[in-house]
């Protein structure tokens, strides 16, 4: 039976290749029955995943937990280790080949007619092969869309890599038989909002560290926590990433490799419905009924799929000189013990790194770039403008470092009118101008129905937009910073560039404390483009580039739209304080009026992720407070600091700067 | 109560009288005196190892008793005949000073030219070393070994496979020393004058003096063997007891001299290396005439010796008076009481008999201050801290510990090596683990991975019968094929049993039963003799290997018992990383072992050697490799040093191992009792 390997493949001349040409060539089936003959991790021990549940319930980690439990509550001993091995069950994986071939089978036939291609960079393989020999791996991917689960399988399948386990979340569990196929797929699954169980918490930490000490398998999990509704990278999530490098830490395994993935889709399936999402309306359960449903989906051309392996790093190398591990030696091995301040900030930056890694390696279509200039031109924009502004922006994106596929034996633009052929139900093209496509409903509209319809379609552009968003955010923030005056003192610049890093550090990923390194990037990128000059200590804005500064700002016009509506909203309100749950339906018809009335003009200030995020902007800043009563949250708002901040983001005001963040 | 000092009295007497060819004799006598007031039991105890064994024709107590036979013959096989020539660069006298009491039992003293008999440049003794003959097969030179003139077949091929080496690819040494290369010594005239005056013997011989300036760190033998020679002792004295070590001392005191006690000259540490920061006349006092065991107390088996006794005449002359110490560290052979003491040794027997800071009752040190000593020989003491713990440990940078008062054993009647195989390592620790749980273990158990274990095997003596290599396949088979076990991931742990017969054998199936719950099947004593051998000879090892571009070193720490599989892999694999890193062309032997059991942990012991082929600093690779490797150990819980001590090599780490106050409180002890800095070897602080 023939094999395929990473490196006997054909890779295109960009290094990436399709992994679908060989099943269009050849049988699903063959390719389901392969034979399976992965390299494992050289210090793995052999664990059945029953094995590997005994290990985690005999443990004396949870043993230590279950004793302080039991003390807590006066449960005794056996329950709350029935308790815990429940979870267990409910949790665990149950890898099993046989459905690996199975999922293989109808992954053979779905992917293949909902992608033209799906392609993968050859040597992220080779070097995932041979990562996977050595220590045991954690492979991180983005997540963009449902298909993102299980691709990194499949494509692990076909390459003879060791399939991984892949933390998931508790809803796919619910899926009738599908939650089951998933599980033995190696899917496990944790349940959202674990706050304070402590039971829960111990028997999920110590089963991921258990199969990372073991090298049962790689772990697969999203370090961003959910899927992206807006498709930018999302604040990384802190809890899984403490847990699978716990091992490490502790010295349990040498060393651990980090691999990020970058996925990213001409075409999001779910694009729509995370629009609507974002305007309230509710995402439709997961149900295996829904599953079917959603078929209809499979006959649309959702373009080619990237999927890039990023090199593995490895986190001895990362930690060196940021930790000492001697805060382990006085205590005994399992002891549940908090990680201490440095630890934490070292998780933090490396899980926030990881996200920067995905970003920087994830593939742009053009259509990425178009969705820039086609957001900028609300009103619709004539299609040679486009694509001459497009190819403008394409030179720009490069200089900035972007991870462009633009496709090379076709014209420029023949690629522009296929993007918006595969975007029909974006964009359409008529009698030579490009047009946002509004959802055509029943009857006749009411004004907030057009809005709605009109934001609906804005928010799926722009989620095209901000999958390319981090390659400009930087200089885009550096040039709001700038005023118009002719001369920026480079110090007053980094002061109102640290307040918008404050502010929308919720909006973008930012490595903790490396403020003086982004806005430097920010500089540099602006200044090798020839787009600003700096003469000791000042800054200015080259004559010729004018234009390209007034762009870069209006890419983050409609966030700093948003925000101000949004303080505006909690000034003007009468009460001081609102319940968490009122919070995003009132915002939403504030704005509603306003759009209506023409005082804002951004739709994308409806986004309810934007709303949420400028509340926790301000939690975060103080000038809202959280308390809990009755089970609910409700914030109380300080107007003035509120205000203070309203007006430093309108530019009235110089923030003062922290003492730790000075250029 | 006066019987009791009658037969301490006797004993003395009759030894003092005693000329050196009765003193058999006079101790058969002595051991009659005592019987009589001794339990008759003691008498089976005693039956010294010496005399033949009748023991039939079981597997078991044949090899049991010959074997301890043979192994004392082995460690005592060399000290026959020894000329006791005195050379022309060293003035000698008798002691002056003597306790009254007793004579001399000064029957193989270490020469005081130690280069006569052993190696200048490396390890050991001059007529015993590893070469490869004609046909590129191993040989051991000697005949002080059970190694001594056979062939090893499979040396080489382990050899040129997990080194990379090759046969045709020699780095011979400088054949002998280049006189010129020493620096003329720097003498404090008034000092020696003095001291000719009280009759030490001294000497500023160049030989003299080199031999005195190392140890057997990788980086010192790199050194000799390319005939570089840095900062050496200005000049070497003998004392020959403690009277001589305090007129010594007052004298450097007065003359401001730098004093390094020297005793066995087996560190590891750097501990003997002389400060080059060192202006004044640096001397090296060596203790090895120092050398007699001064009384026996068979009521409360203590021994009274000379700081400067090397272990094995320590053993070899208490064994003739049918007692032991039980204390046998791998360097026993040139290692001595006084160092032991000085650097908190530790023994491969210490299961029974425990570690020095367990064996000594009493201590005697010199110090710029005057004699450290306590007023009695009671077994414990709540007198404040124990002023014992200053001196263990102290690595020669308070005093010269001059006499020590030990415990002694009898002879165990009987003694059995043995051996298990497990299936891998991690299997293995488990059963050490459960073994200290129960607290049963034998008088040694060591585990070795599998790298050390394939070692051992390349150390197998040519076989002289079909038969037995017959026997080796079907064993290999049964355990590889039968059991399953793979070869690249078993292990072996060695046994040693000691104390009466039936005890022996009751502890030994105790052993074994736990053994098998973790999947371990017995292996026979052989391989575990040949473990126990592997650690006399492992040092002349590394000479070989210096020979051929191949250097190494071993290192050890003490770990809590649930971090010693993570430990092992860890440092290993560290060590792996960081030779490739800094160019090592060939991936390096990285091994280790267990090689002591505690309540609460355990001992580990790192092999480490590559092939330096292609590299131009090879010992500061080596050393920046040891280094990174002792990072990894404190990093995963492992302790600065078990037995080896601190040196000047590891003193960096001194501060964050025992905190800061704790380093003021060692260097508050120095600045009291060595105000000049004396004893000026700059070890530990």
């Amino acid at each position: 039976m023939e094999r395929a390997s990473a490196d006997a493949l054909e890779a295109e001349p960009d290094g990436f290749f399709d992994i679908l040409e060989e099943r269009r060539r050849d049988s699903d089936i063959k390719h389901a029955l392969r034979t399976f003959n992965p390299q494992p991790y050289r210090g793995a021990t052999p664990t059945s995943a029953s094995a590997l549940n005994r290990m985690v319930l005999e443990s004396q980690y949870l043993s230590y937990i279950i004793q302080e439990i039991a003390l807590e509550s006066d449960e005794p001993h056996e329950v709350i280790l029935e308790e815990a091995s429940s979870i267990l069950e409910e949790m665990g994986q149950n890898l099993q080949l046989g459905f690996i071939r199975l999922l293989g089978f109808i992954m053979s036939k779905v992917f293949k007619s909902l992608f033209r291609s799906i392609r993968v960079n050859q040597d992220g393989l080779t070097r995932l092969q041979q990562a996977i020999q050595e220590y045991p791996v954690i492979l991180m991917p983005n997540h963009r869309s449902y298909v993102d689960f299980l691709v990194v399988s499949y494509i692990m399948f076909t390459y003879d890599l060791s399939i991984p386990v892949i933390a998931a979340g508790i809803p796919l569990m619910g899926m009738k038989l599908i939650g089951e196929i998933f599980r033995r797929s190696g899917a496990f699954f944790i349940r959202r909002a674990i706050g304070s169980d402590k039971l829960y918490w111990a028997v999920l930490s110590e089963y991921v560290r258990t199969i990372v000490r073991t090298g049962f398998a790689p772990v697969e999990f999203y370090v961003e926590g959910l899927r992206s509704r807006t498709l930018k990278s999302l604040t990384p999530k802190l809890g899984m990433m403490n847990m699978v490098l716990e091992p490490f830490f502790k010295g349990e395994v040498f060393d651990i490799s980090l691999v990020p993935i970058s996925i990213s889709y001409d075409r999001v399936l779910e694009n729509s419905l995370l629009a609507h999402e974002l305007l309230g309306v509710p995402k439709p359960k997961e149900t295996t009924g829904g599953l079917l449903k959603a078929r209809t989906v499979l006959k649309e051309d959702y373009g080619c799929m990237h999927v890039y392996f990023g090199s593995p790093m490895s986190v001895r190398d990362l930690v060196k000189g940021k930790m000492n591990h001697k805060q382990y030696n006085l205590v005994p091995r399992d002891l549940p013990m908090k990680p201490n301040k440095e630890t934490q900030e070292f998780v933090s930056g490396l899980a926030h790194m990881m996200v920067r890694l995905q970003e920087k390696n994830v593939v742009q279509s053009p259509w990425n770039l178009m969705a820039f200039i086609v957001l900028q031109n609300l009103q619709g924009i004539d299609f040679n403008q486009l694509t001459h502004r497009t190819l403008w922006l394409k030179r720009l994106a490069l200089r900035f470092g972007a991870h462009l596929n633009w496709p090379k034996h076709i014209s420029d633009s023949e690629v522009m009118s296929s993007s918006i052929m595969l975007h029909h139900s974006v964009v359409c093209c008529e009698r030579g101008r490009v047009n946002l496509v509004e959802e055509a409903g029943p009857g006749p509209v009411s004004q907030e129905e057009a809005v709605f319809r009109r934001a609906a379609a804005v928010l799926m552009c722009a989620s095209y937009r901000n999958q390319a968003l981090h390659v400009f955010n930087r200089p885009a923030m550096v040039a709001i910073t700038m005023t118009t005056a002719a001369n920026n003192r480079t110090d007053d610049l980094f002061r109102r560039f640290n307040f918008l890093l404050e502010l929308f550090s919720n909006e973008f990923v930012f490595i903790p404390g490396q403020v003086v390194q982004d806005f430097e990037e920010g500089c540099s990128l602006l200044q090798q483009s020839g787009i600003i000059g700096c003469s000791n200590k000042e800054v200015y804005v080259r004559d010729d580039s004018q234009e390209t500064v007034a762009f870069l700002r209006a890419i983050l016009q409609p966030l700093i739209e948003s925000y101000q509506v949004v303080f505006r909203f909690l000034c003007e309100e009468s009460s001081l304080i609102f319940r968490e749950k009122n919070f995003l339906p009132s915002v939403r018809s504030f704005i509603m009026k306003l759009l209506i009335s023409g005082e804002v003009h951004s739709y994308e200030c409806l986004s309810s992720d934007v709303q949420k995020n400028v509340l926790s902007a301000l939690l975060r800043m103080a000038a809202v407070t959280k308390t809990k009563v009755d089970e609910q949250n409700e914030f109380t708002v300080n107007k003035a600091a509120v205000k203070r901040i309203w007006d430093l983001l309108n530019g009235e005001m110089t923030p003062r700067i922290s003492s730790d963040a000075r250029l | 109560m006066i019987y009791e000092y009658i037969s301490v009295k006797v004993f003395c007497i009759i030894t003092s009288r005693a000329g050196r060819e009765e003193r058999r004799s006079a101790v058969r006598v002595t051991r009659r005196v005592c019987n009589l007031y001794l339990t008759s039991l003691h008498e089976q105890r005693c039956r010294p190892l010496t005399s033949d064994s009748k023991h039939g024709s079981s597997m078991a107590s044949n090899s049991s008793s010959s074997n301890a036979q043979h192994r004392l013959r082995i460690i005592s096989g060399h000290l026959q005949k020894r000329p006791e020539d005195e050379s022309t660069g060293i003035t000698a006298q008798e002691c002056k000073a003597e306790t009254p009491k007793s004579t001399p039992s000064r029957l193989t003293p270490v020469p005081k030219r130690r280069q006569e008999i052993m190696k200048w440049n490396g390890w050991g003794y001059s007529d015993s070393r590893f070469f490869f003959n004609k046909i590129g097969q191993a040989e051991f030179t000697g005949k002080r070994y059970r190694l001594s003139g056979l062939i090893l077949p499979s040396l080489k091929d382990w050899f040129e496979g997990t080194f990379g080496a090759n046969l045709q690819h020699k780095s011979p040494a400088t054949p002998t020393l280049n006189l010129s290369a020493v620096a003329p010594p720097n003498l404090n005239e008034p000092f020696i004058e003095e001291l000719k005056a009280v009759g030490v013997a001294m000497s500023h011989d160049p030989e003299d003096r080199v031999f005195r300036a190392h140890g057997h760190c990788l980086h010192e033998i790199f050194a000799l063997r390319e005939g570089r020679i840095g900062r050496v002792p200005d000049m070497v004295v003998w004392p020959s007891c403690h009277k001589d070590v305090e007129k010594i001392v007052e004298l450097a005191c007065k003359h401001n001299t730098c004093l390094i006690p020297y005793g066995g000259g087996t560190s590891v540490s750097s501990a003997l290396e002389c400060p080059h920061e060192e202006t004044r006349s640096i001397v090296s006092l060596d203790t090895s005439q120092m050398n007699r065991i001064l009384w026996i107390d068979e009521k409360n088996l203590t021994a009274h010796v000379e700081a400067g006794i090397i272990g094995q005449d320590l053993e070899r002359q208490l064994n003739e008076s049918g007692y032991c110490t039980g204390h046998e560290p791998d360097s026993m052979e040139f290692s001595s009481l006084g160092g032991w003491v000085a650097t908190r040794a530790s023994g491969m027997k210490k299961n029974i008999y425990g570690n020095i800071e367990d064996l000594v009752v009493h201590i005697k040190m010199v110090t710029p201050r005057g004699v450290i000593e306590k007023s009695c020989l009671g077994p414990r003491m709540s007198t404040g801290p124990d002023i014992h713990h200053f001196i263990l440990g102290s690595e020669g940078t308070l005093g010269v510990v001059t006499e020590v008062t030990m415990k002694i054993r009898p002879i165990p009647e009987y003694q059995k090596y043995g051996s298990v195989v497990f299936p891998n390592f991690q299997q293995g620790v488990a059963c050490l683990r459960e073994v200290a749980r129960q607290r049963c273990a034998p008088a040694s158990i060591r585990l070795m991975d599998n790298e050390q274990f394939q070692f051992g095997h390349a150390l197998k003596p040519q076989v002289s019968s079909i038969f037995t290599s017959f026997l080796d396949g079907l064993k290999k088979f049964y355990i590889t094929k039968f059991k399953g076990f793979d070869p690249h991931h078993l292990c072996v742990a060695t046994l040693l049993f000691e104390g009466d017969r039936g005890k022996v054998l009751q502890h030994e199936k105790q052993v074994y039963d736990i053994a098998a719950k973790f999947g371990g099947l017995a292996a026979g004593e052989d391989n575990g003799q040949r473990g126990y051998m592997l650690t006399f000879v492992i040092a002349y090892l590394r000479d070989l290997g210096m020979d051929y571009y191949v250097i190494g070193e071993s290192f050890e720490t003490s770990v809590p018992w649930d971090r010693v599989l993570d430990l092992c892999r860890n440092v290993k694999e560290r060590i792996v990383l960081e030779c490739k890193e800094r160019g090592v062309q060939f991936p390096p032997l990285s091994t280790c072992r267990v090689t002591q059991t505690y309540d609460a942990g355990a001992c580990v012991y790192f092999y480490f050697a590559f092939n330096y082929r292609g590299l131009s600093d090879p010992v500061h690779v080596y050393e920046q490799v040891e280094h990174a490797a002792r990072e990894e150990i404190l990093a995963n819980g492992g302790s600065l040093s078990h037995h080896h001590g601190v040196g000047k090599l590891r003193k960096e780490w001194m501060k964050e191992s025992v905190s800061v106050v704790g380093l003021g409180m060692l260097k508050s002890v120095k600045e009291y009792i060595d105000p000049k800095n004396i004893f000026g070897n700059r070890n530990l602080l």
